[in-house]
């Protein structure tokens, strides 16, 4: 693991049964990075993503996340390592019976002692982060879906995790939202120092926030390309990959 | 609109057959073709297409030429351009193999998968009943860490809420029990004896097993759609990946809440139960005073604990199933109606099961 490597994924093989999704992954995200994994549909990306954050068991291979190895902890150990990084799902996964600032408060509840108002402040300063300070008694179906996804990530960052994956986070938004939500990945990134890995085919998002991406082909179930976004659209060998980049039909 | 047909001529040539079809190659009209045309290919020979008389082709049209391709026809001549195109994408894509694409799964094989799949389902519950412990153990020590107010919700969902549906049920229960009993108890002159059918009737078996019933259908199914709606929103992963346990943050306040408020349902219907099989003595002309004699007579309180124990286990038993088939649900809308089936009937099951072992264990033991 390199030295300024905050996750390092070697040998990743995954597979749903007896289907073979990934085979023998490996890479390393920097932080402070934005990496952003990319790839057509069924290509494994949400795959790797839940193997990533300990969804799902590995068949062989390790992902260490600042050194270590989620999936041979348990216990106290690997709550440590959880509270590391924070994940916001795709649908948002916010819980449907409590309002946005209660699902921000939620970890904060859960794994610190603070007090209620401390909370509270707390809470409000995130989802003000993310622009819903005035809708944080709101429950869930009473927002629109691009603030539910800001909302889910103001609950990933409740415990100012080291680490955010995003789950396809503008799919389904807006241009206007969709750009306001790369700004804020940047934004957060400047100010924090947080690292990003982000499952997204959107490519208007990758070329605005990703330092360096992967790209996974369902035929070879693996990585096909890595490195800067538009090095891959002018530059790659690979006709496919730049044929993705560039937006091409075959 | 002049609806055209599709037309098939099977033309037999030297080198073998020619299929010529003319008119529209549409979902309504390709259909009737279809057989013909494949049977005309099993014949075997060299076979070709003469499609220049074709006006039109949609998907159904396409499909027909591509598994008319796929059987060995060698040629397609006269295609327009435009229909040519629709049919490229599937020039390289090759036909799964027949036998494959048709295969039907024998019986033996139907038989394993279900024993497997029961197999796995015992050893879930087997596991999801040790996560259970695990967790009550730990709430015992540390009891601060239980969401209260949760278990209060519960409570108040499952049980407040349930009083109308129980009494009606237990009250309708004990009074069908007295109606029934009565006339042919009183041609031997002892239909005095109701009110022991109906309160032993009541308290050791019916009381219960009624209230677990109703706490199946309501409250397991609303835990199981509730959990599964959450595991089909990536809800519970979110919980995962914050370091929740789902089973500490969802289950065991539900489980606990059942637990508490089954008794509490079973006594109001114990009540009202028996309160229906008095109504209708005293409608056959008993003084309320001889019913209650009759009554404290019958009653032993380990007739009242016998049911009481019983009401604790199906509490558990109806939470923690309408849980453990909430987390178990796929993915999907689909997935959560299946959940919540799939609960009322494993409780119904287990209710049945666990009482006749109960039924068993208390006579055994002369309880």
């Amino acid at each position: 693991m390199g030295q300024d490597a905050i996750i390092s994924v070697q040998g990743l093989t995954a597979a749903y049964g007896d289907e073979v999704i990934l085979k023998d992954v490996s890479f390393e995200v920097k932080r402070g990075e934005v990496f952003v994994i990319l790839g057509g549909s069924g290509s494994g990306k949400s795959t790797l993503l839940k193997h990533l954050i300990g969804l799902f068991p590995l068949v062989s291979g390790e992902v260490r996340i600042e050194g270590d190895n989620l999936a041979t902890t348990a216990g106290a150990q690997r709550q440590k390592i959880l509270r590391r990084f924070g994940v916001a799902y795709q649908s948002g996964a916010l819980f449907g019976s409590m309002t946005l600032k209660e699902n921000v408060n939620l970890p904060l509840e859960e794994f610190t002692h603070l007090s209620v108002e401390a909370r509270d402040v707390i809470s409000w300063m995130k989802l003000k982060l993310v622009g819903l300070e005035n809708f944080g008694s709101h429950l869930p179906a009473e927002v629109s879906g691009g603030m539910q996804k800001r909302a889910a990530i103001a609950r990933a960052m409740a415990l100012d995790p080291a680490v955010l994956f995003l789950d396809e986070p503008s799919a389904g938004l807006d241009p206007i939202t969709s750009a306001e939500l790369d700004a804020l990945i940047l934004s957060l990134r400047e100010g924090l120092g947080m690292t990003f890995v982000i499952v997204t085919h959107e490519l208007p998002s990758i070329y605005a926030v990703a330092d360096r991406v992967i790209m996974l082909d369902k035929e070879k179930k693996g990585i096909t390309a890595e490195g800067r976004p538009q090095d891959l659209r002018d530059r790659s060998q690979d006709p496919y990959v730049r044929r993705f980049f560039r937006r091409e039909a075959e | 609109m002049v609806q055209v047909e599709t037309v098939l001529e099977v033309i037999k040539e030297q080198k073998g057959l020619r299929l010529a079809f003319s008119g529209r190659l549409d979902a309504k009209s390709v259909a009737g073709v279809w057989g013909q045309a494949l049977d005309a290919v099993r014949r075997g020979g060299n076979i070709s297409i003469d499609a220049s008389e074709v006006e039109y082709c949609d998907g159904a049209g396409i499909a027909l030429l591509w598994e008319l391709q796929c059987r060995g026809v060698e040629e397609i001549s006269g295609l327009k351009p435009e229909i040519a195109k629709l049919l490229e994408p599937f020039a390289e894509a090759k036909r799964k193999d027949e036998e494959q694409f048709r295969r039907k799964e024998s019986t033996v094989e139907t038989i394993g998968k279900a024993i497997v799949e029961l197999a796995q389902d015992l050893r879930e519950q087997v596991s999801f009943v040790g996560q259970i412990l695990s967790v009550s153990l730990r709430f015992m020590r540390r009891p601060r860490e239980l969401r209260w107010t949760d278990v209060w919700l519960t409570y108040e969902r499952a049980g407040v809420q349930a009083l109308v549906v129980v009494g009606l049920i237990a009250f309708l229960t004990g009074l069908i029990m007295a109606f029934q009993a009565a006339p042919p108890l009183s041609e031997f002159g002892v239909d005095l004896y109701v009110v022991n059918l109906v309160s032993l009737a009541m308290l050791r078996e019916l009381g219960p097993i009624m209230t677990a019933i109703v706490l199946a259908g309501r409250s397991g199914s609303a835990f199981a759609a509730e959990i599964g709606t959450m595991k089909v929103n990536e809800e519970i992963n979110a919980l995962t990946t914050m370091g929740l346990d789902p089973v500490r943050f969802l289950v065991a306040p539900r489980v606990l809440a059942g637990v508490l408020v089954t008794p509490v349902l079973t006594i109001y219907a114990d009540l009202l139960g028996v309160g229906g099989g008095l109504a209708v003595m005293m409608g056959r002309g008993y003084p309320l005073v001889i019913l209650w004699r009759q009554l404290v007579s019958a009653v032993e309180i380990n007739d009242v604990l016998a049911g009481l124990i019983k009401a604790f286990v199906f509490g558990a038993l109806v939470a923690g199933i309408g849980c453990l088939r909430g987390l178990q649900t796929k993915s999907g809308a689909s997935a959560v109606g299946i959940s919540t089936t799939r609960s009322v009937v494993t409780s119904i099951f287990f209710i049945v099961v666990v009482d006749a072992i109960f039924a068993v264990v208390y006579y055994a033991i002369n309880f």
